[in-house]
């Protein structure tokens, strides 16, 4: 665009060889970086940098850059996806740093993320919660009533998609000091409860995924709010109080 | 090589269920001892792992990403078709298999286009069946919206992200199998060889991507679904990691590759910034529902704006020209992505571009006009008959907010520049290809046992994909036509019993793998990776890009055969085997980029035609649109793999025949 201009950056950086090994922060001097650049494209400048001079590039995760993936992660000055809410660290531009300014790039860090390598984390326990019931037990067929023979309310559907919008990146469980996976899990327990067709299984459902979760290591909620403020889709606390009733309800 | 389609006899809406009807089956009992692989997890990938899964057979699923929820279906946006004529607009199957022959610029398969259009239905039907959120109306009923090359309402969508909505319901079946213990997922694993024995696909060879480690896994059938192969390119709207590896090691293991020259420019993407740039973001096509496309009408005006002296907002409504309006009134704004591609680049070209960067590619979407249309509608459902400026214009902005609202975060976010106030700047960029490993009727390659779904199949777009139906055709192969291929397939392995990865050729397969690791690790050049992607991004999109031309293609492919050269004598790959080294996952990538970007050069060259996608300046009528050669080239291009250097790669030829549409030019006049 034609307003962006180069600047200069400080940069401290979270490096690590493997799960095993110990990591530290090393320090890197950027220059020349487009403010039109996105984080990431930062980064791989800063690779292209370190490959040129025979270095070892910084390992981090994305996908789409495009923030619907969930790929990307990174704690950024001490926030999980960076400075600017709503927004993944994809979406993130340089536009938002000064010239000189030094930034910090941590892994999300958590009990149930361990650190893979450099700011790479697994976070493959989103997925086994997510089979331990986040779904509808319905088999493909093709023989499924008709798509429009259950009317819903068009504001349980809004709310449901609200609450799908989730894009699993875990920057909740990051920024929460307990390291709780709730938003993400009251997320998906919310729009499946909220539809007709997820109603039928709610309770196995939210009873499993909430045994899952724990079993995993994730902390619990203490209502700080934290992961509300930090999540780039804007998934609403009200999903982890949805999920506590259905929790209830389920238990009764 | 003999291309047989299996195009089964009968009329065209009978076809599928009397062949459906008469397929092998495999009893329950017997799928528990057939092992299936699928490779990718995106809406085909993860619809079908999670079909076979359910079905009984043993299946492994593959993604190169942490987890499968993260395929690049994902990041769709629009919506997906289906032929349900709940808008009582006139549709019906035939008119949804109709456009999308037509829109495909008479180039797809007849038969498999109007399966597609059989099974849509059922997609939504499945879909909000396993809890999918689609858009709803007030009374409860599922929402449509319009896409480009259409005349009805039977784009289904979740606000814009419809891709991300239909790929976790995917992904959610995919999640209750695995649970299951029916599908056993590898995340963070790379398909990097296909393994053959007697002919038959019966296994890959995968590297853990975290420990590095060569494995071997064996199946009785492989199913490739790992998407499409636009970052050939170097800019696209691709994700990252979005790569052509598994199915260019299919090709190179023998099965036929279709069409590579077909590749979609979408129209409406966020034009480039500069040289960082590492990727492209799209802006849905839905937004050409409620945007109106435009470019000064006086070169000296494109001149200001770019300069910064005038802002889109000064320009006066006469002052304005609406290109598509003006050349297309029949469709407007909605015509296909390949006309509008081209509209674009033709202002552009002309010096009417508006966007300040190196080639002043830019073009306006603006939304000014439907904010105040929608404004004033809104407010006389409220029962304001006399609303104020500010009044519409207020809910002129809540409607287009609701509609679009994460699309316009995103623009703002990427642009700094906010599009409720001022026009969108767009320009085309790279998006989808419709070329792909070719495949039957049964989606299955010229290998036996290897089945191709998605984008990374040829099938059923032609030479360009009318847009939201490639979320309908993953999911119609992985839901409801693999189930019933597949199955006919192993019908006759039941007795063949469990596949030994102790084979010579799993052997053979997983040393040419090493090898060629080990080759780029102890390569010692000078370059990364990405120097030598970003010069054949380069020529694939000055010369085999929008518009193409004999010498331009010719150049290309005498080019791009230098920089792989290059590229195996200079490269630089740092760190080791056996690590997590997205370097050297790279390097394996561009090097099947380097062989395929020459082979998409060739098919460019040899068709000396204009059709849908592919379009040759040599090849066009006075008003400058795509001239067709139905006698000559009314056929699949199919390529037979003969080395590195692909121009002496084989061209076999499927011949197209139309039984029951007449071939007309295209016409959205």
């Amino acid at each position: 665009m034609s307003t962006a201009k180069n600047i200069n950056i400080n940069l401290k950086i979270w490096r690590q060889k493997n799960a095993k090994e110990k990591g530290g922060i090393v320090d890197y001097k950027l220059d020349n970086v487009s403010t039109a650049s996105s984080f990431l494209e930062m980064l791989d400048q800063l690779n292209e940098q370190l490959i040129n001079s025979k270095q070892e590039p910084v390992a981090f995760d994305h996908d789409c850059r495009e923030g619907i993936c969930g790929m990307c992660s990174l704690y950024i000055n001490g926030r999980a996806h960076g400075p600017e809410t709503g927004t993944t660290t994809c979406q993130l531009h340089m536009r938002k740093f000064k010239d000189g300014d030094t930034i910090y790039i941590e892994p999300f860090r958590s009990k149930a993320f361990p650190v893979v390598k450099d700011l790479v984390v697994d976070r493959s326990s989103f997925d086994r919660i997510q089979q331990a019931g986040g779904f509808v037990s319905v088999n493909t067929s093709g023989n499924t009533i008709d798509a429009n023979s259950i009317p819903v309310p068009k504001d349980d559907a809004d709310k449901s998609f609200m609450a799908a919008a989730c894009i699993g990146c875990g920057a909740c469980v990051a920024s929460c000091k307990n390291g709780s996976a709730m938003l993400f899990v009251g997320a998906k327990v919310s729009q499946y409860a909220l539809l007709p067709q997820g109603k039928v299984e709610a309770a196995t459902r939210v009873q499993n995924m909430v045994r899952q979760m724990d079993e995993e290591g994730f902390g619990n909620c203490t209502n700080t709010g934290a992961c509300e403020v930090e999540c780039p889709k804007g998934i609403s606390l009200e999903n982890i109080a949805r999920m506590n009733r259905e929790f209830l309800k389920a238990s009764l | 090589m003999k291309l047989d389609s299996k195009i089964p006899e009968g009329p065209l809406n009978k076809k599928w269920t009397d062949y459906k009807d008469h397929l092998k089956l495999v009893a329950p009992n017997n799928r528990p001892k057939l092992d299936i692989i699928v490779v990718g997890t995106g809406l085909a990938g993860a619809s079908a792992a999670a079909s076979l899964g359910e079905m009984g057979y043993n299946v492994k699923a593959f993604c190169f990403q942490d987890s499968p929820r993260r395929a690049h279906s994902i990041a769709a946006q629009g919506g997906i078709n289906a032929a349900k004529n709940y808008q009582n607009d006139g549709d019906s199957i035939y008119r949804l298999f109709y456009d999308t022959i037509k829109g495909g610029d008479y180039r797809a398969r007849e038969a498999n286009v109007h399966r597609l259009a059989e099974v849509s239905g059922n997609i939504i039907d499945q879909c909000v069946a396993q809890g999918v959120p689609f858009a709803r109306e007030y009374g409860g009923m599922l929402d449509n919206r319009s896409f480009g090359g259409v005349q009805v309402q039977r784009t289904f969508y979740a606000a814009g992200q419809t891709g991300q909505q239909l790929l976790l319901g995917a992904y959610s079946s995919l999640s209750r199998q695995i649970g299951l213990g029916r599908v056993k997922m590898f995340n963070r694993h790379e398909m990097l060889d296909l393994v053959k024995i007697d002919g038959k696909a019966r296994g890959i060879i995968a590297r853990n991507l975290i420990t590095g480690e060569i494995e071997r896994h064996s199946a009785h059938a492989v199913v490739i679904a790992s998407g499409g192969y636009g970052n050939v390119y170097f800019l696209s709207t691709n994700a990252m990691g979005s790569n052509v590896s598994a199915g260019w090691k299919v090709h190179k293991r023998g099965a036929a590759f279709s069409n590579p020259c077909y590749v979609q420019i979408h129209p409406t993407c966020i034009p480039v910034h500069g040289t960082n740039q590492s990727k492209l973001t799209l802006m849905s096509e839905s937004l050409r529902n409620s945007g109106r496309i435009w470019v000064p009408k006086k070169k000296e005006d494109a001149e200001a704006i770019r300069a910064g002296k005038l802002k889109p907002t000064q320009i006066a409504e006469e002052d304005r020209d609406y290109y598509l309006e003006r050349r297309y009134p029949a469709f407007g704004n909605l015509v296909p992505r390949d006309v509008a591609s081209r509209a674009a680049k033709e202002r552009c070209d002309e010096g009417y571009g508006i966007e300040a960067n190196d080639t002043n590619e830019g073009v306006y979407l603006d939304f000014s006009s439907e904010i105040k249309s929608k404004g004033k509608e809104v407010a006389y459902a409220h029962g304001n008959h006399n609303p104020s400026e500010e009044e519409i214009i207020k809910l002129g902005k809540e409607w287009i907010e609701e509609k679009y609202g994460n699309l316009f975060e995103m623009y703002e976010k990427i642009t700094d520049e906010n599009p409720y106030e001022t026009p969108m700047k767009i320009y085309p960029a790279v998006h989808y290809t419709m070329g792909g490993v070719w495949v039957d009727y049964n989606l299955q390659s010229s290998i036996p046992g290897c089945f191709v779904a998605g984008e990374a199949n040829f099938s059923d777009h032609g030479a360009n994909r009318l847009g939201a139906s490639a979320l309908m055709q993953g999911l119609a192969d992985g839901y409801f036509v693999l189930p019933y291929t597949v199955s006919n397939y192993l019908a006759d392995e039941i007795r063949t019993g469990k596949i030994s990865t102790d084979a010579p050729e799993f052997a053979e397969a997983e040393k040419n793998v090493k090898d060629s690791i080990d080759k780029f690790l102890n390569n010692n050049g000078t370059k990364s990776v990405d120097y030598f992607h970003k010069r054949l991004g380069l020529v694939m999109w000055n010369k085999v890009g929008m518009a193409r031309n004999e010498k331009g293609l010719k150049e290309a492919i005498e080019e791009i055969g230098q920089i792989r050269d290059e590229f195996y004598k200079d490269v630089f790959v740092p760190g080791s085997a056996e690590e997590l080294n997205p370097e050297l996952e790279k390097a394996l990538r561009v090097a099947d980029f380097l062989e395929l970007g020459q082979l998409m050069a060739m098919d460019a060259l040899q068709r000396n035609e204009s059709c849908g996608g592919h379009f040759r300046e040599e090849y066009q009528d006075a008003e400058g649109e795509t001239l067709r050669d139905d006698e000559n080239f009314s056929f699949v291009s199919a390529w037979e793999y003969k080395g590195q250097d692909t121009t002496k790669a084989e061209l076999h030829k499927e011949d197209l025949k139309y039984e029951f549409i007449k071939i007309a030019a295209r016409n959205y006049k």
